[in-house]
């Protein structure tokens, strides 16, 4: 019955997936001991060298984890969403390549390192190749002010949220120079729909962030979860909880300009793959693919974490804090990102536009002005 | 003899409708196809675009011409039976029937009550299969990929029937001229009746996945629409026909295959969510079509003769006397019909195949029109055609 395997092969291929789950659960351990860790990195480096030179390093190490971090998490979650989108369709998705698929996002990452890279005849070079970069360094950047724990976090800005907002609409440079660059219709296409996409949402983000920073009284994301601390089981004082459920509007308003904001469906209309082939990235093969790849995966979580921070408490958690909270609460979300993605159809362009002109943005503003309101009243 | 000019040979601008010259400045022509994901085959549009807005479509075809009707001249009668399965490739059994139903006419041959049973049988398992893809692709141009692959779950289970049934899973060469190849193996009717009686709560699972979802009927139920006079005057028929709310079914109209003994409805777009004749009226009619056609096969499992000679009435030699004819049936996209002339030899002197999706192309540039690009997908979704049929 069917293909059968050869028996060398799916041991060998069993055998290489020890090493990738023993690494992800020990990223678990790491990520429940990070607290502790960073300190005795900090104690180390204060000991040994002058404190200007020792808060560098400490941030060069932030810095270094953090990427180390991004790179390595789109291969769980490819894997995680090929996975989610398979059961959703009745199916099994990878099983070949280790067990139960978890190396499969390795075998294609090898695949596009070796891809040729081709670009287009008649593309502008210099902005073809610039391109994939913008975008991944708009994410890569926005991870700076992500506060993983009490003290832990790569840049503690206290306009950290205004540097969120500012830093993630580097991406629409990227891909609007992707889809011009490609000398390609349905690139450029994608270009221009993912530009006005992102430049509508921003509105509403923007918004129903300033709501929450109007009930904290500042920009810190530090202070934000600390006013989101205490309560009954750590959790009656989130966001989300508060305000009567004027924050519960906020936040679903937030999410759907998430999603909108990483171009996923139902708003994934600047790659909808049934219209525009691929959108901006239809010439981009290889490296240069996988890079917007990332950067997808990337910006999911990156949205997905600033969600929790503003709305579901960031690190401090029900019953326990630390970066494994963090980290499970936006797990949790990107899940319901995946869920969404693999059963709602995709929008029409001018629905998007609608939906974000007529509805979000009316939304958002009542919800600022009912936390303004609720503010001034009570003291 | 000169040497057909080919399409390489063309001078640049003779391969596209719209010259740049007449375009006003905002306006692109964007080439769709011929290799595009949702063009259903190898379907070329160009598209005059301004913006998102769609000014003007032109459709293209003929990237799949097979030279069928040629073909047919050179062949034998039998012998056309595999040619005429790869004219809708997905339907592969409503269009040998519709050729052996012709053939039949043609040498006056009645075939026993068995032999049209189980061709009633295949057929509409055919039709179930094949507006399963057509559905489940339709949720795949929308963007919707989960009821794309729940749809071909179901049509796998068909497939599996056919297979036992003939040996094939696409192209069958079933329908014989006077018969069919292979009868009704054991217990062949239990399993189909097996697969009715899980299929059936599939189609409401379909309904609440896709065709009730807010953002479903948004994108398909206010674009595309054909008004009733205009799908009479381009002679649309199947679906795309019923979808502007005309009753009209040529398994009611003009019984074949003993169609009259059986009940059923013929489901028409009532234009609930929209104007009549939209994009979501056509998906609609299909998943009820789906429907009826299960209620037609578990009528056709009761009425089968159980005994009978499907090849009693195969003729050792298909030779027609000199004449013409034309029979049509229901195939799932609509209308098939094919037109026969005989001298008198052993091959037919011509053969025209009438095929419903080359009527349905036709209507494409009156509809849109003035639609966005988006919705040039869901048009030709919605219209379901087949490119292996429009090109022959």
């Amino acid at each position: 019955m069917g293909l059968q395997r050869p028996a060398l092969e799916a041991k060998i291929s069993n055998l290489l997936s020890i090493p990738v789950v023993a690494g992800a659960a020990g990223a678990l351990v790491v990520f429940a001991l990070l607290p502790q860790i960073a300190e005795l990195i900090r104690e180390q480096l204060s000991a040994n060298l002058s404190p200007t030179m020792a808060k560098l390093a400490a941030t060069a190490i932030g810095v270094g984890a953090v990427v180390f971090l991004i790179t390595q998490l789109p291969i769980f979650l490819i894997w995680w969403e090929r996975k989610i989108a398979a059961h959703i369709q009745d199916r099994l998705g990878p099983m070949r390549v280790g067990w139960h698929g978890v190396l499969q996002s390795f075998a294609d990452g090898m695949k596009l390192l070796f891809k040729e890279d081709i670009i287009a005849d008649g593309a502008d070079r210099f902005l073809f190749k610039l391109a994939p970069f913008l975008v991944v360094m708009g994410v890569f950047s926005a991870f700076a002010v992500l506060p993983w724990a009490d003290g832990l976090v790569i840049s503690d800005l206290n306009i950290g949220v205004l540097y969120v907002i500012a830093i993630t609409s580097f991406g629409a440079i990227g891909i609007l120079m992707a889809g011009w660059a490609s000398n390609n219709k349905y690139a450029l296409y994608g270009g221009m729909r993912s530009a006005a996409q992102m430049v509508s949402y921003e509105i509403p983000t923007a918004i129903i962030i300033l709501s929450v920073v109007v009930q904290v009284g500042s920009l810190n994301l530090q202070d934000i979860i600390a006013a989101q601390q205490g309560g009954f089981g750590d959790f009656q004082n989130w966001f989300i909880f508060r305000a009567w459920g004027l924050n519960v509007i906020g936040f679903v308003s937030f999410f759907i300009c998430g999603l909108a904001e990483t171009n996923r469906n139902p708003f994934d209309i600047p790659e909808a793959e049934s219209e525009l082939v691929a959108g901006y990235h239809t010439e981009y093969s290889g490296m240069r693919f996988a890079l917007f790849f990332l950067a997808e995966y990337g910006a999911m979580f990156f949205v997905a974490g600033v969600a929790v921070v503003l709305f579901l408490g960031g690190w401090s958690g029900p019953v326990f804090s630390g970066p494994l909270v963090f980290f499970l609460k936006i797990l949790a979300i990107v899940f319901v990102q995946m869920w969404i993605r693999w059963t709602l159809p995709r929008l029409r362009v001018d629905q998007m536009m609608a939906l974000c002109w007529k509805y979000l943005i009316p939304i958002a503003f009542v919800v600022l002005m009912g936390a303004a309101v609720l503010q001034v009243s009570g003291g | 003899m000169s040497t057909p000019r080919q399409y390489k040979d063309l001078e640049p601008d003779e391969a596209y409708a719209f010259k740049l010259e007449d375009l006003e400045e905002d306006e692109m022509i964007l080439n769709m196809g011929p290799q595009h994901p949702s063009t259903h085959g190898v379907l070329r549009i160009e598209l005059k675009t301004d913006g998102e807005i769609v000014k003007d479509a032109q459709p293209h075809i003929g990237y799949l011409h097979r030279n069928f009707e040629k073909h047919a001249e050179n062949i034998d009668y039998q012998g056309i039976i595999p040619f005429t399965d790869r004219l809708d490739y997905v339907g592969s059994m409503g269009n040998s029937l519709s050729f052996a139903f012709a053939g039949e006419k043609l040498m006056g041959i009645e075939v026993n009550e068995r032999v049209q049973s189980i061709r009633v049988l295949t057929a509409e398992l055919q039709r179930i299969a094949s507006h399963l893809l057509a559905l489940g692709t339709y949720g795949l141009d929308i963007g919707a990929f989960t009821p794309f692959l729940h749809a071909f779950r179901e049509r796998e289970k068909v497939l599996d029937l056919f297979e036992w049934l003939c040996g094939a899973r696409l192209l069958y060469n079933f329908n014989w001229i006077g018969g069919v190849s292979h009868d009704l193996p054991d217990q062949w009717t239990d399993r189909v009746k097996v697969f009715l009686d899980q299929f059936e709560p599939v189609i409401d699972e379909l309904h609440n996945l896709l065709s009730y979802n807010k953002i479903f009927t948004k994108r398909t139920a206010s674009i595309g629409i054909i008004p009733p006079e205009l799908a009479i005057g381009y002679a649309l028929t199947g679906p795309n026909l019923r979808g502007s709310g005309i009753k009209w079914d040529t398994r009611k109209e003009d019984p074949y295959c003993g169609y009259e003994k059986y009940a059923f409805d013929v489901p028409v777009g009532q234009g609930r969510f929209g104007p009549i004749g939209s994009c979501w009226d056509r998906y609609y009619v299909r998943v009820e079509e789906m429907r009826q056609s299960v209620r037609i096969l578990r009528q056709a499992i009761e009425k089968l003769p159980p005994e009978g000679d499907v090849h009693e009435t195969v003729p050792k030699r298909v030779k027609p006397k000199p004449g013409e004819v034309y029979a049509r049936t229901e195939a799932p996209r609509g209308e098939l019909g094919f037109y026969i002339v005989s001298d008198g030899g052993l091959i037919p002197m011509r053969v025209k195949a009438r095929s419903p999706c080359f009527v349905a192309m036709s209507i494409f540039r009156e509809i849109a029109k003035g639609e966005m690009i988006a919705d040039m997908v869901a048009i030709i979704g919605s219209l379901d055609i087949v490119v292996g049929e429009i090109d022959r």
